[in-house]
């Protein structure tokens, strides 16, 4: 079938299992995304991942984005594959700052692990029911979020401490 | 040998080690076990990687790789710098095959633009990427045979990868982290030395490996180290993300040259090689393979090369000629514009992946219409492949870790980005 | 140390000895290389068939820190891994020297971020700054024989009497 047909096909069995999840669609250069309803990515991804037509058995990236807008700051951006259509997808969650918790998909995808981690170490994002939610860059008692659009490039004096360098 | 202190390892490390909230730190014993760190200096760890290991004896029970020891923040700075500027530091990304992430992103931004290179421009491209991923393998086969205790097999492999680098000099001027394409092309023309030592170099390599393949296929001490050590199911590594050689080692015929094809790989006759064991000799000898077949790639490409341009004339968005820029009015704007405030793509976002030496490595871009971008998300394929080590070497011997992080082959600068 | 301790007095015996223990440093640099990120692959080539580094002496490359007397930093040093090659730098025994390898450890490189120390000189004495993006192995030659310079010139009692404390193994 061809993309057209294919993307009908998605949203059709998206809302049959969940009827409010889709908020909206896009199409450009010959890539869909879908924005969902943060409540329900879970569901969304189980279906997408068991249906025996779609099989998007691969996550092939979790990312976190800073709008810096004052509603619905934050989002998280997921990349699926399906190796049976060779078709990629992508997901967006939108997440605002004042309920920064997203349903982890970690037992979905056992890859998107370490992912999240990399999303909470530099946006801040928590996930729920993540097995191991740490840092994954920066070190464990640092106290920012660099990819945040408010962190300066050159970081903050002092929050990350050198040697010494005389002899002890 | 110091004795590790307790603010050497976090209490989180700790934690995740043993399994279970409680007290212990790093200074107390444990009853039966050590813990042990194979720290981010260490000879064999490819890069500064540390591995805190809980071990029974000798036997690995748990394992918590720490990353983070060589994030430079390329995402942070890829948000303030235009697009043109951010060539060099897709080099350091995967320093080892400089060429194809200069390609990657060269891809991924003319996706965003909207453009497209002309045809000598992709063969040269695909020329460049098929050599740096022979360099890269060549240097993943000496560093595990090094590793493994075979140490010969590394100067010979470095020996053939000289002879690359000498290619690349002719090319660009610069053996290593080259910045060759720009976006609309490549910067300059593949002059004919170059093409006749690129030549000469495919038909004289095989002989090359097969000595080295002598060296090492035979020897039953090699063998044994690596055959059934590192295991993995076909499910496990989709599960955990793997793609490139480390998934075609476990039977998957998956190649994104094939898949979801891009500059004109469609054109070209190679095989995919594939593998079902899925422990380190099949992806040594999967990597082997791809060596091969890559020198094929490449004897095709240079013969199928197009005569034509090597950059787009698309004054927009792609660096206008040197000569026109000092002798027209508009080229000069242009150039001037193009430098300052950056090419400004439309409003919109992509995700474009290749297929590189380690997997496959993708870009996401969110532009909103400026010469930066708005988010510049790397999809590094080392930093899933690292996600499977705690997996693969629970059960094994401390000397076995040596071995799967060396067939894994991962680069720390771009799993830390 | 005993044979600097001896040697207290400028004399003709005094200045023969010196020259004979600066040679024999000199010609027998043992590198510790900090390998981090792309300047270490130039150091690998460095010691590959083509840029020979083992006919200057430096034929093994030590990974233990207790058996060199050469630190060439190579690659980018972020402010987690300073801890790591400050405390790699005090287990070396003394005399010791450092090679600041590329532009990255003189002084942070195209890396102008908040993770990356703008120059390895913030933290640890260096003898020797190498420029490039990265190196030539043969840039990295160059340097390896302007080391041996500055060993081949310096006497032998400059090092008596320096205290040393990273040679302890169970301080505290």
């Amino acid at each position: 079938m061809n993309n057209q047909e294919l993307q009908e096909l998605i949203v059709k069995k998206i809302k049959e299992n969940s009827p409010d999840a889709i908020i909206s669609t896009n199409e450009y250069r010959g890539e869909f995304s879908l924005l969902l309803n943060k409540a329900n990515i879970v569901q969304v991804c189980k279906l997408l991942k068991e249906d025996p037509e779609f099989q998007f058995i691969l996550c092939e990236d979790v990312s976190g984005v800073d709008w810096a807008r004052r509603k619905n700051r934050f989002s998280v951006v997921y990349h699926i594959f399906s190796f049976k259509l060779r078709y990629r997808l992508r997901l967006k969650v939108d997440v605002d700052e004042s309920d920064l918790n997203v349903d982890s998909v970690s037992s979905v995808w056992e890859t998107a692990n370490w992912h999240e981690r990399e999303a909470y170490d530099m946006f801040g994002i928590i996930f729920n029911n993540h097995p191991d939610l740490r840092r994954m860059y920066m070190p464990e008692d640092f106290e920012y979020y660099p990819l945040r659009k408010e962190f300066p490039l050159m970081g903050i004096p002092g929050s990350q401490p050198l040697p010494k360098k005389e002899r002890t | 040998m110091e004795k590790l202190r307790k603010e050497d390892v976090h209490p989180s490390i700790i934690k995740t080690l043993l399994g279970k909230d409680s007290n212990i730190t790093v200074e107390d014993a444990l009853d039966n076990e050590m813990i042990l760190n194979m720290g981010p200096q260490h000879p064999a760890t490819h890069g500064v990687l540390r591995l805190v290991l809980r071990l029974d004896g000798e036997t690995i029970v748990a394992c918590v790789p720490e990353l983070g020891y060589l994030h430079r923040g390329y995402e942070k700075m890829a948000e303030n710098m235009t697009y043109m500027e951010f060539i060099p530091h897709t080099d350091r990304l995967d320093y080892i095959a400089p060429m194809a992430n200069n390609v990657a992103y060269a891809l991924a931004v003319e996706k965003v633009a909207g453009i497209e290179a002309p045809p000598r421009a992709q063969y040269i491209r695909m020329m460049v990427v098929e050599l740096a991923r022979i360099a890269s393998h060549l240097v993943s086969i000496g560093s595990l045979a090094m590793d493994v205790g075979a140490l010969t097999v590394f100067l010979w492999t470095l020996r053939e990868r000289e002879k690359i680098l000498d290619i690349w000099d002719i090319l660009c001027g610069a053996r290593f982290t080259n910045t060759y394409t720009r976006i609309g092309g490549v910067a300059n023309d593949a002059q004919p030395e170059a093409l006749k030592l690129a030549k000469w170099f495919v038909e004289q390599f095989p002989e090359n490996l097969d000595e080295v393949e002598k060296l090492l296929n035979g020897n039953r001490i090699f063998v044994e180290r690596l055959d059934g050590v590192g295991r993995i199911s076909q499910e496990d590594a989709i599960k955990i993300g793997f793609t490139g050689p480390n998934l075609r080692a476990t039977g998957l015929e998956f190649d994104l040259r094939r898949a979801t094809p891009y500059l004109f790989y469609n054109d070209i006759d190679f095989k995919i090689p594939t593998y079902t064991e899925g422990d380190c000799l099949a992806r040594y000898f999967l990597r082997v393979d791809e060596c091969r077949e890559s020198a094929k790639i490449v004897a095709q490409v240079i013969d199928k090369m197009p005569a034509g341009d090597t950059i787009l004339n698309q004054p927009k968005r792609v660096l206008p000629r040197k000569t026109e820029i000092y002798t027209k009015m508009e080229e000069l704007i242009h150039d001037f514009m193009i430098v300052n405030f950056g090419i400004n793509p439309p409003e919109g976002e992509i995700y474009s992946a290749v297929e590189n030496p380690k997997g496959e490595l993708g870009f996401y871009i969110i532009s909103k219409g400026d010469g930066n971008p708005w988010r510049f998300k790397i999809r590094s394929p080392s930093m899933v492949n690292l996600q499977a080590i705690s997996q693969l070497i629970k059960g094994h011997l401390i000397s076995d870790v040596v071995a799967i992080v060396g067939s894994i082959d991962p680069i720390m600068g771009e799993a830390d980005k | 140390m005993g044979l600097e301790a001896k040697l207290g007095e400028e004399g003709f015996f005094t200045t023969k000895v010196n020259e004979l223990v600066a040679w024999s440093r000199k010609n027998s640099v043992w590198p510790m290389p900090m390998g981090i990120s792309c300047c270490a692959i130039e150091m690998m080539a460095a010691g590959d068939p083509k840029y020979d580094i083992a006919r200057f002496g430096s034929e093994v490359m030590r990974f233990t820190p207790r058996q060199c007397d050469l630190m060439i930093v190579a690659g980018t040093v972020t402010y987690k891994m300073a801890h790591v090659v400050r405390k790699i730098y005090d287990q070396m025994p003394d005399p010791k020297w450092v090679i600041a390898m590329g532009a990255c450890t003189s002084s942070g490189g195209m890396y102008r971020s908040y993770n990356v120390v703008q120059g390895i000189d913030q933290f640890l004495p260096v003898d020797i700054y190498l420029a490039g993006c990265p190196p030539r192995p043969d840039n990295l030659l160059n340097a390896l024989i302007q080391i041996q310079d500055k060993i081949g010139r310096s006497k032998a009692n400059e090092f008596k009497d320096r205290p040393m404390p990273e040679l302890n193994v169970l301080n505290q």
